[in-house]
């Protein structure tokens, strides 16, 4: 998918203030018509459009898949973020069109696990409302271990256990509480599958205690999107379009390149799904990777970047674009 | 008998490694014949980590398709749990039970023919872990189990190619076309424009 890729026309039927940090917002289509149906964990990318800037930010959908009526997203304040968040936060109100991409799942259930386990931290619970929603009707066995850090800020906490009962279970950071992994990942009977969706850190933190408890690799799913970092503004050249831009600090190579008009591969946009895998055709400088998707060995050669994502210090960047 | 080596071929066609001790809360390891000698070698590369790991371990051993009996030799490595099934079928219901009241962590080591492997695989992974998180090591015969797509029949210990069906007679033509499901290579009626004309059966899987 790309600048070119069709994008769904929608109207904010509803903006939901959950707490103080986390807002929901719910999408209906413009012509009235249904949503393309989705599957649970799928995501879809909201366009945004302020004084000029141009940004496209990938959310989880939360709705139940089956609910063709609309889309549900949930969106944390990020007050240090690039602006995405911020605009959602303040600018978008009910009744606004905006345009939305169509769904993408990077982050499915596997259909051959026995049972599924849950593991969410803070705003990473948004991919497994829908996903539950999903298991519930595919009378799938499953569990959810949701951290967060008070009541106060833990979206959606009494609904989850309102709904699923016993098979959630919280934890809160303030009350001293804390999920206890290892004993966990080892009560699983054979045939369990992991995912993971929340704070970088506790990305890294599950997956490696997966790891030393034997969990095969395929086994452990998780999802993250990163938000391009912003730093100091660059120039990149590309090549095959005969165009240099100037990469803003708060801005990505891929926004750069649209904003120039070049049509650039991209799919989630936050360093995971692959798709705006790029060339280094030179570089004399330092490539700052900040994805998940190319190898160490990738990165290190400094042939290849992720646009959505990487950044760039140094002297010169060409790119095979 | 050692690893065996295999030539190139289609996607379909299962490959082996060799067995080595990875972290895990509890160890099985289903093995036939010569399939014995990946399991004593893999414990010999251990050293110091064997004690810890046959602790943890559970060996189903049967006898390989020409009678090769390791039983000894795996026996004397004293893991908690050693048993010797005479047949793989004889062993079914215990590797199911087994797996049914495994927990994740359990790491899965299968050697020996394509045939156990392969079976002990399906068992894996209908249980629910997925098959590349199985380690596996060819050792001993290379006779295949061999599904007629005709007739759907199962002959087992096939060794020339071509072959005549078990089930239904006709010639089959054994393809490096395998089924997980099935855990067998498929076999393909070799005559069926030409009746009759059947090339001399040669014996490619000893
Ligand atoms: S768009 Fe998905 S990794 Fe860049």
């Amino acid at each position: 998918m790309s600048v070119g890729a069709p994008k769904i026309d929608v109207t904010v039927a509803e903006v939901v203030e959950v707490n103080s940090l986390i807002k929901r917002f719910r999408f209906v289509r413009a012509d009235g018509g249904a949503m393309p149906p989705f599957s649970g964990g799928a995501h879809v990318v909201v366009e945004m459009e302020e004084n000029g800037t141009r940004r496209l930010n990938p959310y989880s959908l939360m709705s139940d898949p089956s609910d063709t009526s609309g889309y549900s997203i949930s969106v944390r304040r990020d007050d240090l973020g690039r602006g995405g968040s911020l605009y959602l936060h303040k600018q978008v109100k009910a009744g606004m069109r905006m345009q939305i991409s169509h769904p993408v799942n990077l982050f499915p259930i596997d259909a051959r696990a026995k049972k599924h386990l849950l593991l969410a931290g803070g705003i990473g619970i948004t991919p497994f409302m829908s996903m539950m929603g999903q298991l519930q009707k595919m009378g799938q066995k499953f569990e959810l271990h949701y951290s967060a850090r008070s009541p106060q800020l833990g979206a959606y906490c009494e609904t989850l256990a309102a709904t699923y009962g016993d098979r959630v279970h919280l934890y809160y950071d303030e009350a001293g509480q804390a999920v206890d992994l290892d004993r966990l990942l080892q009560g699983q009977p054979l045939g369990t599958h992991l995912y993971i969706c929340g704070p970088k850190g506790m990305i890294g933190w599950a997956k490696s205690r997966a790891e030393a408890a034997g969990w095969p690799r395929n086994t452990v799913h998780s999802e993250e999107f990163l938000a391009p970092p912003v730093g100091n503004p660059f120039d990149v050249e590309l090549a095959a379009s005969g165009v240099t831009v100037t990469v803003g600090a708060a801005q990505s190579i891929l926004e750069a390149m649209e904003a120039a008009g070049v049509d650039a591969p991209y799919l989630c946009r936050g360093g995971a799904c692959g798709q705006c895998e790029t060339a280094v055709i030179r570089c004399d400088g330092h490539i700052h990777h900040h994805d998940h998707w190319l190898t160490p060995e990738d990165k290190a050669s400094n042939r290849k970047i992720m646009p959505c994502v990487s950044r760039f210090e140094g002297k010169s960047l060409v790119l095979d674009r | 008998m050692t690893k065996t080596l295999f030539e190139p071929s289609i996607r379909s066609r299962p490959v082996y490694g060799e067995l080595s001790p990875r972290a895990g809360s509890a160890h099985l390891f289903i093995a036939d014949g010569e399939g014995a000698e990946a399991i004593t070698d893999m414990f010999a590369k251990a050293g110091a980590d064997a004690p810890a790991l046959l602790a943890k371990s559970h060996i189903i051993y049967m006898p390989g398709p020409y009678g090769t009996d390791l039983s000894a030799a795996l026996q004397a490595l004293g893991a908690a749990q050693f048993h010797r099934a005479p047949s793989f079928n004889a062993a079914e219901l215990r590797i199911r039970k087994v797996l049914t009241d495994a927990h994740m962590g359990l790491q899965v080591y299968l050697a020996g023919t394509e045939t156990v492997i392969g079976l002990a695989q399906r068992e894996v992974m209908m249980a629910g872990l997925p098959f590349e998180a199985v380690q596996t090591e060819h050792r001993g015969s290379l006779s295949r189990r061999v599904q007629c797509v005709h007739c759907k029949g199962v002959t087992e210990n096939v060794t020339t190619d071509p072959f005549v069906c078990s089930h239904c007679g006709l010639n089959l033509f054994v393809r490096d076309h395998y089924s997980r499901r099935l855990a067998a290579f498929q076999g393909v009626n070799i005559d069926a424009e030409d009746p009759g004309l059947v090339p001399a059966a040669v014996e490619r899987f000893k």
